[in-house]
């Protein structure tokens, strides 16, 4: 399995549910595998990522917050 | 992973105040980013927000209908998603006005986007058949990308086996 990143998603800024349906969108374009990563500044998209992740089998690798902005990496189903 | 009976939402959109219509788009795009089939049922009030918007069809004012009651109607009811009206601390327009320039600010998508969203992310959206004939709306009317007008038959069938939602 690949550990680049396949694409980086700059989502900073954004509200509910933008972080959540443009991930979604951008990974449609994607291989199984592939590893996206995504920053993000809503609070919200914390438990809304581990929720996406547990609905959809798309794996939650980590997530970390760095001074405010917080980063995912998924790995797609 | 979920069961079956999960990965479907329907959501009855039964009003077209600002308030209601913003929940109805941000959870139908939530669920199809969820991978859930997600289809949105428009009846009623809930169906002004799918008329085209005055601006984007190029004209004044909407006059639409046959009869003086429901041309009366499109004057007094605009439609479209960017003329929509808040059910509390309306102010003849100038709550709605406030409310658009703090969801700018704070990067929450508008109605107008997050319906464009929807559609691209395989939202069903289906007008009522009944509300369209009552209110003197024809097909184009409406925007385009949307499902065939349908009635209360097609909605309650296709919520037999989804999770449900009456905003």
């Amino acid at each position: 399995m690949s550990t680049t990143m396949a694409l980086t998603l700059d989502l900073k800024g954004l509200s509910c549910p933008l972080p959540i349906v443009k991930t979604a969108k951008a990974i449609k374009e994607l291989q199984p595998g592939d590893l996206v990563e995504v920053l993000a500044t809503d609070p919200g998209s914390v438990p809304d990522f581990r929720a996406w992740a547990r609905s959809t089998g798309n794996e939650l690798v980590e997530h970390a917050n760095l001074d405010g902005v917080f980063r995912f990496v998924i790995r797609k189903r | 992973m979920p069961e079956e009976k999960d990965r479907k939402l329907v959501i009855f959109a039964w009003s077209g105040d600002m308030d209601k219509v913003w929940p109805q788009l941000i959870l139908a795009t939530s669920g199809a980013a969820m991978g859930m089939e997600t289809t949105v049922f428009f009846t009623f009030w809930g169906l002004f927000p799918l008329l085209k918007n005055d601006k984007a069809a190029g004209r004044a004012r909407r006059i639409t209908g046959d009869s003086w009651m429901q041309k009366m109607l499109s004057l007094m009811n605009r439609g479209g998603t960017e003329h929509l009206k808040l059910s509390k601390m309306n102010f003849a327009g100038a709550g709605p006005a406030m409310m658009k320039s703090l969801a700018k600010g704070h990067k929450v998508a508008s109605p107008t986007e997050l319906m464009q969203m929807a559609q691209e992310m395989g939202v069903h959206l289906v007008p009522c058949q009944m509300t369209m004939d009552l209110m003197g709306l024809s097909r184009e009317d409406l925007i385009d990308g949307l499902d065939e007008p349908a009635g209360a038959t097609t909605a309650l069938l296709e919520a037999q086996d989804a999770i449900t939602l009456f905003i």
